[in-house]
């Protein structure tokens, strides 16, 4: 090409000022392009490195700039009775106890959602049976009904079962509300297996349950993971369901704790405020950064609001 | 192919049925017993309770149509609707050209960067809501230790009070930036599937980077966008978390949306009936605006998002 050109003079400085133009302008557009974005992105980075850098420091929350180095801020961690919430008039409950509390929650849910979504899934993806239909149908048409519009019913089924107060009456609750989700999200796994390798099992003198247990569950590790996953997120940042139904400080969660911190400390001691939600962040944190590169596609199929 | 298991005892047709059933049993009855108890169970309640005066004490009867009339001269309803207007239409609006916003510059810089920056917008989504909540209090703390009045003192301004100056505007901007997320991953795919050459032969035209956007980026990706309106707006109809935690819905009942007013009247004045009623009219809102937008949008071919056919 440039030889070519160079025998034309005229136009071998048109191309030459166009390319460098063109590359200038290159830059300056891809240099815009980064500006554009870090200040699209400031009220988010901002508010974020701010809860992390005031978790640690002495008068970080007089604006930005952090000023000392202290761990004063954890001190929930180690001093069990931090202090009293004026609205109920009592202590707060030890933040250890409270951990263990959402940690049943959370892992309460994911056991629920994968026990019963891996058995159902694996039966709606592989066998036509009779009211196959009518239930896949159904369980779509209950999705009309959002969780929140059902809170006052709930309310009164739970007390009705003689489980309200009681986190395991919750649990069951939030992975109700979110299994017709998941069994499409685990059906679409199953649909995936060739029918070829359930086939072999069987034809081996497997039974259906073994097929399903020891063939079958392997293959859909990647689902299952998937699935854990959001149902443990669920159950663990749950705030609606837990404010409706713990009314008891013993059974109370993270969710319930750190907006109590809030409620009692907030424009008084954001440095507490900011250590209690850094830790309560910790698991959502490990996720974040474990599946960053995947997220992308992983929420695309939970995206809620 | 029966005939080639040789170890297999042969069944008789009922003992197969038998079989069959116990199977069937087995891996589906807990998933019904868990829909059936706690969500088909609860929205026979809901619709129920929507006939009855239950209040906090547990006690009331069946009352006919009187919440559904009464909600009609409710005197707060009208502005918790003007409320609801706002903050549903207001919120899909910020959130999709947010997320159009940030799948447009992330598709057009180095790969790497554009990862990281969509990441960093989906932090919000996993944020437990009580964290999140916590950021904005600190962003709008009326005295001057939030962000917004420390920028507002870098410039010379007095300090405000956002949520009492301006409720609407805040839980816009709330629930704005965690739902721009979804407009940017779902956005961010459909603009990748557009064919290369489309955009190279508009830029060998002499097109600019805007009129590549306007003619050939935007009108490709029409239903997608539609798709992420629809949905979104749809899922704002129902949610208030984050409403909740950052202005209880106040002051007054200034930032309190439709959702939001169900939860006031059942549990902050134990008016179960009533609210159970509020939200049968919030269910059948929620499915008639599904069906409808279904009808208008050609749901089917929303379904093939984010795939694009070149027509």
């Amino acid at each position: 090409m440039v030889p070519d050109l160079a025998q034309r003079p005229r136009t071998l400085g048109d191309v030459a000022a166009l390319a460098r133009r063109a590359s200038w302008r290159g830059r300056l557009g891809r240099w815009s392009l980064h500006v554009t974005l870090g200040i699209l992105s400031l009220p988010l980075t901002l508010p974020y490195l701010w809860l992390v850098t005031a978790a640690f420091s002495t008068k970080a929350s007089f604006g930005l700039v952090p000023t000392g180095f202290t761990l004063r801020n954890w001190r929930f961690l180690w001093e069990p009775n931090l202090g009293f919430v004026s609205g109920t008039a009592g202590r707060l409950p030890n933040v250890w106890q409270v951990v263990g509390n959402s940690l049943i929650l959370a892992l309460g849910t994911t056991i629920t959602v994968v026990v019963v979504t891996t058995l159902a899934g694996y039966l709606m993806s592989r066998h036509g049976f009779r009211h196959r239909e009518r239930v896949l149908r159904g369980a779509l048409m209950l999705q009309a009904f959002p969780g929140v519009t059902l809170l006052v019913a709930l309310f009164i089924l739970l007390r009705v079962l003689g489980i309200l107060n009681s986190l395991v009456g919750v649990l069951l609750v939030i992975a109700s509300l979110h299994l017709p989700f998941a069994l499409f999200v685990m059906k679409g796994f199953f649909d995936g297996i060739p029918w070829e390798v359930e086939m072999a099992s069987m034809l081996d003198g497997a039974s259906r349950l073994r097929t399903w247990y020891s063939v079958l569950l392997p293959q859909v590790r990647g689902g299952i993971g998937a699935v854990a996953i959001f149902a443990f997120l669920w159950g663990w940042t749950d705030y609606i369901f837990v404010l409706t139904f713990i009314l008891r400080r013993t059974s109370w969660t993270m969710a319930l704790y750190l907006s109590a911190v809030i409620g009692e400390y907030r424009s008084v001691d954001y440095g507490l405020l900011a250590a209690v939600g850094v830790f309560y962040m910790i698991p959502s944190l490990l996720f974040f950064l474990l599946t960053q590169r995947h997220l992308v596609q992983i929420t695309i199929g939970g995206a809620k609001a | 192919m029966r005939a080639a298991i040789p170890d297999r005892p042969r069944l008789s047709a009922r003992q197969r049925t038998v079989r069959r059933r116990w199977l069937v049993g087995l891996f589906l009855s807990p998933f019904l017993a868990l829909t059936l108890l706690f969500f088909a169970t609860p929205a026979i309640i809901t619709i129920a309770l929507g006939f009855t005066s239950l209040d906090m004490s547990f006690q009331g009867g069946f009352v006919g149509l009187t919440n559904f009339r009464g909600s009609l001269s409710d005197p707060l309803l009208p502005r918790v609707l003007l409320n609801t207007v706002v903050y549903v239409s207001g919120t899909a609006v910020f959130s999709l050209s947010l997320g159009l916003l940030l799948a447009l510059v992330t598709t057009h810089v180095a790969e790497r960067v554009g990862r990281v920056f969509r990441a960093l917008w989906l932090l919000p989504r996993l944020t437990p809501i009580v964290v999140y909540a916590l950021l904005w209090l600190w962003i709008l703390d009326p005295t001057s230790y939030g962000l917004l009045n420390t920028v507002r003192a870098w410039l010379g301004l007095p300090p405000v009070d956002l949520i009492s100056a301006a409720p609407r505007l805040v839980i816009v901007l709330v629930s704005g930036l965690i739902g721009a997320s979804l407009g940017m991953v779902i956005l961010t795919s459909a603009i990748r599937s557009i064919p290369v050459e489309y955009i190279r032969a508009a830029r060998v035209d002499g097109a600019s980077s805007l009129s590549v956007v306007r003619y050939i980026i935007l009108p490709l990706i029409r239903w997608p966008l539609a798709f992420v309106l629809v949905f979104q707006s749809l899922s704002l109809l129902t949610s208030y978390d984050d409403i909740l935690l950052v202005t209880g819905g106040g002051p007054f009942y200034d930032s309190t949306v439709y959702a939001l007013y169900i939860f006031r009247r059942a549990f902050q004045s134990g008016r179960y009936g009533y609210g159970a009623a509020l939200a049968v009219v919030l269910v059948a809102v929620g499915a008639a605006a599904a069906a409808l937008s279904w009808r208008l949008l050609n749901f089917k071919q929303m379904l093939a998002a984010p795939k694009i056919e070149a027509d």
